[in-house]
């Protein structure tokens, strides 16, 4: 029987959304983290440090998203670790996310000016409070547009999900639109929902970024 | 610099301070410093005493910022040691941070945290540092931002500040820290020419409180108004020290009478 697109479709497909929010949270926030780490190595005094962070980004810029989301999928469980689909697929895009970040991150803590660290040394500031208080604060300014052009992909990347069967928003539609056969509309709203997703984070980062600009 | 040339100073004798070597705040003594293959500190031998105001000069690129960036550990060296308070830098498990305490340093690019306002800038490393409560810290810092004329300033961010007054929030902010010795590696060189007067006037000040003083300059008003002694570098050496009056008077070397020709008749 086929169904018409209607209120419980697009509930359906809802439904699928808050997969998508909740994964692009959860891989924003534990990434970020990580990645603010990975940052911090890539940019450390120590050599060791700095060529392990090195590796990690380069293996996660030079591998496609779903690949790596199949090694941690496939992966794990040979680790003997065994997750849940959604588990494995949150661990894969925070791990994407983390090596993005950091690399994004790192050349935005080199790109605060040298004098800047400079002038907290002579100061006699410790490292924790240089990095917290002197470099982070203007790096974060200085990497504002790439964060947010990340986290926006993030969003849309964790359609991938789809293929290893876990029924975030884009496999919901998929789903909508076999019953219903009306792709042209199933679509049309799911690229409406994606992009009301995202567009709070480019408002808030054009206000945010205009708030940092006020500092001169 | 008329103001500056014009101050005489009847009670100044150089020798009263530094004939009282157990007062010595920085010794360095032999020290060596490569870039790589090159050259930059030559056995550099040099002691302060505690309250004494040196003026370093020479040609650009003759190790004079690298030598005061030795002193706070901003730059490390390759052989020699150099004593600051007692604490002797480059051991293993020296101290670095609280050396860095003793010592405030100006930069010629000023170097204040863009993102903090003036009383931020001033604030953050005693409250860091001394764990000193937001009140402490802010007490603190609008005492030496009215010292250096500026305390109206306090909430404002650098860039909304001239470059002289940015220096000045500058040294009121190594001030906070409370140091012995202040470094100051040519503090008015990027300064538009009527704002050069400011900075030295603050700086001439705070020689009159008696805080040792050393400072990369090529002022020589101020050198003659505040130096116990001028030193004259070239390529990584120490060529000719002594008291303002015999240096610009009678300097020994001829490569400095050279330097002091070409900046002196510019
Ligand atoms: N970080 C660095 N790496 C390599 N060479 C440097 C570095 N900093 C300074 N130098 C070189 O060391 C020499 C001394 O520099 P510097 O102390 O800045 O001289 P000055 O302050 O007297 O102009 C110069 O030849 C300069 O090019
Ligand atoms: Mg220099």
């Amino acid at each position: 029987m086929i169904r018409t697109f209607g209120l419980p479709e697009i509930q359906f497909i809802l439904e699928g959304a808050k997969w998508t929010i909740l994964m692009s949270l959860a891989a924003f926030i534990f990434g970020g983290a990580l990645g603010l780490l990975v940052a911090l190595a890539r940019t450390s005094a120590i050599r060791p440090l700095r060529v392990a962070a090195a590796c990690y980004i380069q293996i996660f810029q030079g591998t496609p998203l779903l690949v790596q989301l199949f090694a941690v999928y496939f992966g794990l469980p040979l680790l003997g670790v065994n997750v849940e689909l959604w588990l494995a697929v949150v661990t894969g895009l925070a791990l994407h996310a983390s090596g993005f970040l950091g690399e994004i991150w790192r050349g935005s803590i080199e790109a605060v000016p040298r004098g800047q660290t400079e002038a907290a040394r002579a100061l006699g500031l410790g490292y924790f409070a240089r990095i917290r208080d002197v470099v982070l604060p203007q790096a974060l300014r200085i990497s504002l547009p790439a964060t947010v052009g990340f986290m926006v992909n993030l969003v849309k990347g964790t359609a991938v999900a789809a293929l290893l069967g876990l029924t975030e928003m884009t496999r919901s539609a998929q789903l909508m639109s076999n019953i219903t056969f009306e792709p042209l509309k199933v679509y049309a709203s799911v690229g409406l929902f994606y992009f009301i997703i995202c567009l709070p984070l480019t408002l808030c980062s054009a206000r945010l970024e205009k708030r940092l600009n006020a500092q001169g | 610099m008329s103001a500056v040339a014009a101050r005489i100073r009847p009670d100044q004798n150089p020798q009263a301070v530094t004939d009282h070597p157990a007062q010595a705040t920085i010794t360095m003594s032999a020290v060596n410093k490569w870039y790589g293959k090159m050259h930059v500190l030559r056995d550099i031998d040099l002691r302060v005493n505690k309250g004494e105001h040196l003026v370093l000069c020479g040609p650009s690129g003759s190790g004079k910022s690298t030598l005061i960036r030795c002193i706070n550990a901003l730059e490390e060296i390759q052989s020699g040691t150099i004593e600051v308070n007692g604490n002797v830098l480059g051991r293993k498990g020296a101290k670095v941070d609280h050396i860095r305490r003793d010592v405030g340093m100006v930069f010629q690019q000023f170097n204040l945290f863009p993102h903090l306002t003036v009383l931020q800038n001033c604030m953050l490393a005693p409250r860091r540092i001394h764990r000193a409560t937001e009140a402490e810290a802010r007490d603190k810092a609008m005492h030496f931002l009215e010292q250096v004329h500026i305390a109206e300033h306090g909430h404002k961010y650098p860039a909304q500040l001239s470059g002289g007054q940015q220096q000045r929030v500058a040294i009121a902010r190594a001030l906070c820290m409370g140091p012995q010795v202040m470094l100051f590696d040519e503090p008015t060189s990027a300064l538009d020419p009527e704002m050069v007067k400011e900075v030295l006037d603050t700086m001439i000040g705070l020689a009159d409180q008696g805080i040792t003083m050393i400072c990369v300059t090529h002022e020589m008003g101020f050198a003659r108004a505040v130096a116990h002694r001028v030193i004259f570098m070239d390529r990584g050496e120490i060529i000719e020290s002594a008291p303002p009056s015999e240096f610009f008077g009678a300097p020994k070397h001829e490569r400095t009478r050279a330097f002091l020709g070409q900046i002196l008749n510019h």
